[in-house]
């Protein structure tokens, strides 16, 4: 115990004496943090209340142009500004001026409303209730187009929002079109409402914990603090690899192995130390979250009667990362192996574990993999935490196996240690 | 007494062996040296002695302790001066003293009052505070000493420990391990220093490509090549003068 706490201490005088790793070690994921959360909120606020600019050609002119324009404007989302011209329009888009161009087609509102007319007035021959029996000559049209064009560096899943919500607009235009035919055909009297418009299908988000409560939207506070948390925790296997590596190129390594203690001993030091740092990462980051995030304009990180088991599985997260920096050290050779390969692989870790894009949308092969990623555990329980509200039993699995991989990887690097010695 | 039967180690891919079936015994405080050129050999039975490599064939004993059999007790009885520094850089002396000195089981006032006495004997003592990056070679070399004697051993493994440094440090070491031997200590030295093992040294064995070539005190080897006026004039008898260059 007593060459345990020797070896911690030591460790602790290595970390506090380069002020500047120490630096980097705490500041860079606070400002990592920060950043993320201030740009993603901003882009939150950006579609929630700012008015993205987006040009219409209006070639239609009609009904449904001013109802589609009605529409956009409500939104709410988008400032129209119009542009005659759809070569001109294409090229603003294409030099990334407007993310979107809409264009809407000529005679659209004429075509629909013949259309509709036309299939109405079919209905109702079929039941008898023309006044004339004269058989309907069907005009002839082809399905009209709405145009969208996008900025090529547009997202994906922007573009899909965008043009399912101009599908669905566009299909209540054509629906409205419907019943105002029937109305007209059935009654001269236009204030004679024959048909309840208002959609009959509604829909209701309601919490899946307690179906009585209403659901509070989880804000970009409560979903970066704890990915990029756990992001920074994962990074301590950098520092600690590093300085595993220094000290076999000092030569002290070869000296402790001359010296009466034990490999687990030394790593033992390691990571109480390291952990420490760890620990100390996520408190600054709740702190972050909780202080300087209303300060700074940004959602309040909502931590009561959280705390403990949010202590608790950043405990077994760190002790994960360290476990992962143990072994990248004892493996490594020299920091030249040791930085690039532990900064990507926490990257593909964070990537697998679900950290920018969910896991459900990933390939199967991928979420495979992810579920072997001790960040996606470590995220699931902090999401667990943070937006579930479960217990500290339902959290025992994912901390199960945090610390299951904390085991394994420190038994694979004492046992490197003895066979790569063993020469 | 260190016993060695048979022992040989070959490395992993090489085609020859780097000590090959070597006998040795060294009494209790005596202080052998092993001389050789570049690739004789020094550094792997040193290595092997103080249980950093495992031999390939083999035994040795240390105050009669196995290395298969009593790791931790003969690691707690040998000290090793190795030929790198082998320090914290950004610590300070007496904070890696400390260190090394914990790892084989000192604490408290004992272990203090061992720092301060090796420091102040080794000339240091005001330097305790000053972290070894500020320290020049011989300084480190010295500390570097002391990281290896804090817990008393009876046996003590030294690689060159008189490399690189200046003649008043060099001077100070050799002073200070005499000092150790007539207190009991057995040491096993290796240098390129034939003058000074020449000097120091209580029996040497000249060894290339893993064998012993010639053992004996000092003055006998000289005698025992009879054209020789020095033990450099017998390491180049026995060695050749080719040049060792290994890469």
């Amino acid at each position: 115990m007593h060459k345990l706490w020797a070896s911690a201490y030591k460790e602790y005088l290595l970390l506090v004496r380069d002020f500047g790793g120490l630096a980097i070690l705490f500041i860079m994921p606070l400002l990592l943090v920060i950043t993320i959360t201030v740009i993603q909120d901003g882009t939150f606020k950006t579609l929630k209340e700012s008015k993205i600019p987006i040009l219409l050609v209006d070639n239609d002119q009609g009904s449904v142009s001013e109802r589609i324009k009605e529409n956009l404007t409500a939104s709410k989302q988008f400032e129209l500004v119009h542009q005659p011209e759809e070569t001109l329009a294409q090229k603003l888009v294409q030099n990334g001026e407007y993310q979107l161009a809409i264009v809407i087609p000529e005679n659209l509102s004429r075509d629909l409303d013949i259309k509709v007319s036309e299939n109405v007035e079919g209905i109702l021959e079929k039941f008898g209730m023309e006044e004339e029996s004269i058989p309907i000559v069907k005009s002839k049209f082809e399905p009209k187009e709405v145009k969208l064009y996008f900025d090529p560096a547009t997202q994906f899943s922007y573009r899909n929002s965008i043009k399912s919500g101009i599908n669905q607009m566009v299909s209540m235009i054509e629906t409205a079109s419907i019943y105002k035919a029937f109305q007209e055909e059935l009654t001269d009297d236009n204030t004679e409402q024959i048909f309840d418009t208002e959609s009959f299908i509604q829909f209701t988000e309601i919490s899946p914990g307690d179906p009585t409560e209403k659901i509070t939207i989880p804000n970009s506070t409560q979903h970066n603090i704890p990915a990029w948390t756990l992001f920074a925790i994962f990074f301590i296997i950098l520092p600690l690899s590093i300085n595993m590596v220094k000290e076999k190129n000092l030569g002290t390594f070869v000296r402790l192995r001359t010296n009466p203690v034990s490999y687990a001993t030394v790593l033992g030091g390691k990571t109480i130390v390291f952990l420490s740092v760890a620990l100390i990462q996520f408190a600054l980051m709740l702190a972050v979250g909780v202080f300087l995030f209303p300060v700074i304009g940004l959602p309040q990180l909502d931590v009561n009667g959280k705390l403990l088991m949010l202590l608790v599985v950043a405990f077994f997260a760190g002790l994960a990362a360290v476990g992962l920096g143990l072994l990248l050290g004892t493996i490594a050779k020299s920091q030249e192996q040791s930085a690039p390969f532990g900064a990507t692989f926490v990257v593909i870790l964070a990537a697998l574990g679900g950290v920018w894009v969910p896991v459900f949308a990933m390939p199967k092969f991928m979420q495979a993999l992810s579920s072997i990623s001790p960040m996606n555990w470590g995220l699931n329980a902090f999401y667990d935490v943070f937006l579930r509200n479960v217990g500290l039993v339902n959290l025992l699995p994912e901390i199960a196996l945090l610390f299951l991989f904390f085991l394994v990887t420190t038994a694979i690097s004492i046992i490197y240690n003895e066979r790569k010695n063993a020469v | 007494m260190i016993e060695i039967n048979e022992l040989s180690k070959k490395y992993k891919g090489a085609d020859t062996f780097s000590v090959n079936n070597l006998n040795l015994t060294i009494q209790d405080k005596e202080i052998f040296g092993i001389l050789g050129p570049n690739g004789a050999g020094k550094t792997t039975l040193i290595s092997m002695l103080s249980s950093l490599l495992k031999p390939t064939s083999g035994s040795f004993t240390i105050d009669g302790l196995n290395y298969q059999n009593n790791t931790t007790e003969l690691k707690q009885i040998i000290g090793i001066v190795p030929q790198e520094y082998a320090l914290y850089p950004s610590l300070t002396a007496f904070e890696n003293l400390r260190y090394f000195g914990c790892m084989y089981g000192l604490k408290g006032s004992n272990l203090k009052n061992k720092i301060n006495e090796h420091l102040e004997i080794l000339g240091l003592r005001q330097f305790a505070d000053k972290k070894i990056k500020t320290f020049s070679g011989g300084m480190k070399r010295r500390i570097n000493l002391i990281a290896g004697i804090l817990h008393n051993p009876k046996v003590l493994f030294l690689d060159e420990p008189t490399v690189g440094v200046d003649v008043q440090s060099k001077n100070a070491i050799i002073d200070y391990l005499k000092k150790l031997n007539a207190e009991g200590t057995t040491i096993l030295y290796t240098s390129h220093h034939l003058n000074e093992a020449e000097f120091f040294c209580t029996r040497i064995a000249i060894i290339d490509l893993g064998n012993i070539i010639c053992k004996g005190e000092p003055s006998e080897l000289i005698n025992e090549h009879g054209s020789a006026k020095n033990l450099e004039e017998v390491f180049l008898t026995t060695t050749g003068k080719a040049l060792r260059d290994y890469a």
